[in-house]
């Protein structure tokens, strides 16, 4: 009899139909009847929170949760991981795959997960320390070892190609403050000005929302996990349009590229013997 | 499919297809991986994995260069566009080629097509065994179907790979097969009553399925063929300053129908 292989987890459980093993009667997280009880009460941003945290979230965490995720929903079509999930749309490539173009692009440390993980690591080490973070800020890496993630090239959570913090950017900071104040978005409102300057260059959206996760207790994993979730309806519904769109209307930049150390025509072969 | 199949896999797999004895050995479909396939290339290991089969030189020769004429460094092809915009947001190596590869699933190029044509093929072919006549094989797919894959090609109007792929099929001696003739005849049919083109999908699954690999086996061992193209792409990009690849302005997004509304 080959050993039985198990799975283990702290914060879910089944319980079994008792005509199949394979099926679930009963699913709890964190102890909380997920079909029984959860469904039926709670929202899916409490549901979300729970999952991750481990606890219910309070009105407030839950509501700030929410406007992240409203304000992260659809970075629009010019934004990297959107484009890449529009490629996959007009071309008719599977559903998933335009996903993962754009978990694989979102992924990335120009306004990706990676880099709201890097931010969120640097408020657990700076916290609401200015001169801390402006030393970071500008010094990010302090991993010289090679690794799969090249080192980050600028102040994490913000744009390096920017002139002035967006008005969008600001108008996230400003509804997520409004929402729980007192704690990192409330740091970052009031310091904005001066690590913009220090850096100069402005503030990202990556930057808001890292400060918004971290207010919401949620760690590196978790905050970048999220960022990547939360990011996927715009991507979604972009790929959607684009696929119904189609080809003819979707931009082809052949004509854009320019070889600059082309060889040159070298000939193709005659194939008149195969009547072409 | 039953709860019966569950309760039976629960615990075991039976496979013949192969096993890592970690620290020891390793088995791939009845064959010892260092001892008895570790001479192989890896791209006819690549085959024997997919297949169990062992093919000629000549038809691997073939093949190989099917992967060789798809690697096309252009970022304007749409799986590539999606590695550079990867190596431009500085994401990581394995993740860009992944999302290209996923993408290159698609339905106007790529694998849909590939499949299509291949199926099409086999198809036809077991249709004129029974006694069927082409034309009419073609016209019952173009009524049914509307379309045969492999004739015709979106974004541009001669496929440049055809040539050199005929070439060296007349040179390996590949170029006698039934469903490559067959392609040849398709197109000659098609060309005289619809002005159609022959695009390379066409080409290269005929000459699949003289080769015979099925369908399924056709698109695992075309699945990474893009991989070559997207790496210079990815590369280039992530050598370039951040989010520089074909930036967008916001004006750049052009809806034919504009409007605002108030959420109240």
């Amino acid at each position: 009899m080959a050993k039985r292989q198990v799975y283990y987890s702290d914060f879910w459980e089944e319980e079994a139909e008792d005509d199949n093993p394979f099926a679930a009667k009963a699913a709890f997280c964190h102890g909380y009847d997920v079909y029984g009880d959860i469904l039926e009460k709670a929202t899916w941003f409490e549901y979300l929170y729970l999952m991750f945290k481990g606890e219910r979230p309070t009105k407030t965490q839950a509501a700030l949760l929410e406007k992240v995720a409203i304000a992260l929903a659809n970075p629009g079509p010019r934004e990297a991981s959107v484009r890449a999930a529009m490629n996959g749309g007009v071309g008719g490539s599977t559903h998933a795959a335009s996903l993962m173009a754009a978990l694989a692009v979102g992924a990335g440390q120009y306004g990706g997960s990676h880099e709201v993980f890097i931010t969120i690591k640097l408020w657990g080490e700076c916290r609401f320390d200015l001169e801390k973070w402006k030393s970071r800020l500008t010094n990010p890496n302090d991993d010289v070892r090679a690794d799969i993630w090249l080192p980050i090239e600028h102040g994490p959570g913000f744009d390096p190609n920017g002139v002035n913090c967006p008005s969008v950017t600001l108008q996230t900071l400003k509804a997520l403050e409004s929402i729980r104040s007192g704690g990192a978005l409330t740091w970052l409102s009031e310091n904005r000005v001066q690590l913009e300057a220090h850096l100069g260059y402005p503030l990202a959206i990556s930057g808001v929302v890292a400060a918004a996760l971290y207010d919401l207790g949620f760690n590196d994993h978790q905050a970048t996990m999220l960022y990547l979730i939360l990011r996927l309806p715009g991507a979604a519904a972009h790929t959607i349009e684009q696929r119904e769109m189609g080809w003819k209307k979707f931009p082809f930049y052949a004509e854009n590229i320019e070889l600059i150390n082309d060889p040159g025509p070298k000939g193709i072969p005659n194939i008149e013997a195969f009547g072409l | 499919m039953s709860i019966k199949d569950l309760l039976d896999g629960e615990d075991r797999l039976s496979t013949t297809m192969g096993k890592a004895f970690l620290c020891e050995r390793a088995v791939m479909r009845g064959k010892d991986i260092h001892s008895e396939l570790g001479h192989l290339d890896w791209f006819r290991m690549n085959l024997f994995s997919i297949t169990g089969r062992e093919f000629s030189a000549e038809q691997v020769r073939l093949l190989n260069y099917f992967w060789v004429a798809t690697s096309y460094p252009d970022p304007s092809i749409w799986p590539n566009h999606v590695a550079s915009l990867a190596g431009s947001v500085r994401s990581t190596v394995s993740l860009s080629m992944i999302a290209g590869m996923a993408i290159s699933e698609a339905s106007i190029y790529g694998r849909r097509p590939e499949r299509r044509a291949l199926d099409f093929f086999y198809r036809a072919s077991a249709s004129v065994d029974n006694g069927n006549s082409l034309e009419m094989i073609i016209s019952q797919e173009l009524e049914s179907r509307g379309i045969i894959y492999g004739y015709g090609r979106p974004l541009a109007k001669i496929d440049e790979r055809i040539p050199h792929t005929l070439k060296l099929v007349e040179e390996l001696g590949l170029d006698n097969g039934k469903h490559f003739r067959m392609a040849l005849d398709i197109y000659k049919h098609l060309k005289s009553r619809l002005g159609l083109s022959m695009n390379i999908a066409a080409v290269n699954t005929s000459l699949v399925a003289d080769i015979g690999l099925t369908v399924e086996e056709y698109q695992q061992f075309l699945t990474p063929c893009f991989v070559t193209g997207m790496a210079p792409c990815y590369i280039e990009a992530r050598d370039k300053p951040e989010g520089g690849f074909f930036p967008v302005r916001c004006e750049s997004i052009v809806s034919d129908n504009p409007k605002r509304r108030q959420w109240s």
